[in-house]
């Protein structure tokens, strides 16, 4: 056995035991679920190119994001269930970024194994307890120091199997100076599938660094997610997380946070949430500010159809004077069945003179904006739908073409589908 | 092209139009004047259809056909526009895809020389209306309806909250639109148009044909336009009432 191995096994060890607390400990928020429920997945084989995969998963990945076609993408990972199907830095990045399973990487690296489980605790609550007692795969991305990754980087979490619990735990690091793009979609092959997805992230952006990263959800109506997603942001750093959840969910809870430490850092959450049938949702962001100077901002865009139940969260909490944040969480509710239930909070703890700030506003669209279009032609609905859709459109600044035209289309595609 | 018959109309239970009757042929321009809250407003939104007025009498007939309960997008899709005197911000809606919404195409090149005429390209990626000036606002209009392209226009108080070189680009673009640029003689035009106008300065830039004055939600009087506000300005609008040469 290596050293590095060896020690893996030790805190392998250390890990399972905090974990052992927590693994019956239900999370703070959302509905409680009975993990055992759950069966494990056959392995898939391996493949040589996304293009291999059969056409629904090619379709399904798409439809979150994940392009079989690499030609505008600089790395790829691909997970099926539990098996990690693909991993490849395109030719033209080789020696600027590294893609792997977690677990190989765990095997490679000391440092990993530190920073595994340092910004999520393990024993959070079972489903942190889960990931770490029987994890299955996860990605880890590693942007080595100074690299510029133009083009953006996708990981694919896939369920092709019902009745799977996917339990993953990625980390992300991005080094000192580089910055990174990286588009994450999470799916599953067959829309009557049902089955939980537990994702653990961990980010780390280390000084002068910046990521912007964007996950897409396209669940089933019959599957319960729980991410659990915390990122480091050190000195001058910025972290930008967009999210965007279209298609209906049995349920949802995550609250993802944003640490700034490092004076000077940023972070921004740009939420975009279209809750269908009776999909349970609650969604958050978090963001801590230690550091000077430290900026953060937190939009919101929610809409809710049929008997669909959103809980937008928002937290800003600052400990340093020096240290501004903003937080605007918008929601439109369609159906009479329907709740949007917008709940910020801000908290200045021995800083006053933080400047924390929110604004959350639940109403309908105005009808003189819907009778304008009309009179530009367009029908009521067709008029509805293109105010929903402009209500969803978040301006997020520094968004590069590519990624922009993409949310576009899966915004669209969304609209299509719920006309 | 447009006629009104008899039209009464209220808004949450109050009357505003008391038996309104017009007839708009291809061709003519017709300027609407009356002071404030006499009911012009209320009269072109009842011809476009908004919903919130509700049409107690009469019936309003476009092109030969009977368009009192068509919805707006019918009246408009039929050829029906028009230039709101307050338009409302759309957040999220962008006066580029308001302007592909209007012309049914997303033709870039002529959305842009379209918005260059006007002076706004720079809004074409701003919100609708969202912080615009006055005068921007009405050149936003101005920019849909040229898109738009209707067969009737209407205009709602086009040059208020407008100073004197927007009026000039907003009247030459309602020219534009009403085709009285190229062609002057009402039988050689194929549009027709409604200007409501309370203060008359927009005329100066638009020739209208005939006039009309609107009190108390009917029209009081009718003449060529210039004569009535020559005739406002000098003793006001209460004088057209008591002198009711029109109705004998």
């Amino acid at each position: 056995m290596s050293k590095v191995t060896d020690r893996l096994a030790k805190k392998r060890a250390e890990w399972a035991k905090l974990a052992e607390t927590a693994a019956a400990k239900p999370a703070k928020f959302g509905p409680d679920i009975d993990l055992t429920e759950y069966v494990d997945p056959a392995d898939m084989a391996e493949v040589d190119t996304l293009k291999s995969l059969d056409k629904q998963m090619r379709e399904a990945a798409l439809y979150a994001g994940v392009d079989a076609d690499e030609t505008f993408r600089s790395g790829s990972y691909f997970q099926v269930d539990h098996t990690p199907i693909y991993r490849k830095v395109q030719e033209a990045y080789n020696g600027q970024l590294e893609i792997m399973s977690t677990s190989e990487a765990l095997e490679k690296y000391e440092w990993v194994q530190d920073l595994w489980w340092s910004a999520v605790p393990v024993d959070q609550d079972k489903f942190t307890a889960k990931a770490e007692l029987e994890q299955t795969g996860g990605y880890f991305i590693h942007v080595f120091a100074g690299q510029k990754i133009e083009k953006p980087i996708q990981a694919c979490l896939l369920l092709a199997e019902s009745n799977v619990s996917q339990n993953v735990h990625n980390l992300i690091v991005i080094d000192e100076g580089a910055e990174a793009q990286i588009i994450t979609g999470c799916t599953v092959k067959n829309d009557a599938a049902q089955g939980i997805h537990m994702g653990i992230s961990e980010f780390f952006i280390r000084k002068n660094a910046s990521l912007m990263f964007t996950m897409i959800h396209n669940w089933a109506e019959s599957f319960h997610v729980r991410p659990r997603s915390a990122t480091i942001v050190e000195e001058n750093g910025t972290f930008i997380n967009n999210y965007i959840l279209m298609k209906p969910v049995k349920s949802i809870q995550m609250f993802p946070s944003a640490v700034l430490n490092g004076d000077n850092a940023r972070a921004r959450f740009n939420t975009i949430i279209s809750g269908k049938k009776d999909s349970y949702i609650d969604v958050g962001s978090k963001a801590i500010l230690t550091g000077k100077n430290t900026s953060a901002e937190s939009i919101a865009r929610t809409v809710a159809y049929d008997e669909c139940a959103i809980y937008a969260r928002g937290d800003l909490i600052s400990y340093v004077n020096e240290s501004k944040a903003h937080l605007d969480c918008r929601g439109i509710l369609f159906s009479d069945k329907a709740q949007i239930w917008a709940i910020p909070a801000l908290a200045a703890d021995g800083a006053p003179q933080a400047e924390l700030s929110h604004e959350a506003a639940i109403s309908p669209i105005a009808e003189e904006e819907v009778e304008y279009l009309q009179t530009r032609g367009l029908t009521k609905d067709e008029a509805m739908s293109t105010i929903t859709r402009g209500f969803l459109n978040i301006d997020i600044p520094g968004l590069p073409p590519a990624l922009k035209s993409y949310i576009d289309h899966v915004l669209d595609a969304a609209d299509k589908e719920a006309l | 092209m447009l006629e009104i018959k008899n039209l009464s109309a209220s808004i949450a239970g109050k009357p505003i139009l008391d038996k309104v009757n017009l007839t708009i042929n291809k061709g003519e321009i017709h300027a609407l004047l009356g002071p404030n809250g006499s009911g012009k407003t209320t009269l072109l939104m009842v011809i476009m259809g908004m919903p919130r007025y509700e049409v107690t009498a009469g019936t309003i007939t476009f092109q030969g056909k009977d368009i009192t309960k068509a919805t707006i997008d019918e009246r408009a899709r039929a050829g029906i526009g028009l230039a709101f005197q307050r338009p409302p911000v759309v957040r999220g809606v962008t006066t580029r895809q308001m302007v592909e919404i209007c012309s049914g195409s997303k033709d870039e090149a002529q959305t842009k020389a379209l918005a260059t005429r006007l002076s706004l390209e720079p809004m074409l990626e701003r919100d609708i209306n969202q912080g615009f000036s006055g005068g921007e606002a009405k050149r936003a209009e101005m920019l849909q309806l040229l898109a738009q392209n209707p067969d009737f226009a209407m205009f709602d108080e086009p040059e208020s909250g407008v100073d004197l070189d927007n009026m000039a680009i907003v009247g030459g673009a309602m020219a534009e639109i009403l085709e009285t640029k190229e062609m002057r003689r009402t039988g050689d035009r194929n549009k027709a148009g409604l200007i409501v106008t309370h203060t008359g300065h927009i005329l100066e830039f638009v020739n209208a044909d005939f006039g009309h004055i609107f009190m108390h939600g009917s029209i009081v009087c009718n003449g060529n336009p210039r004569d009535l506000f020559a005739e406002i300005r000098e003793n006001g609008y209460e004088e057209c009432v008591r002198c009711n040469k029109c109705q004998k």
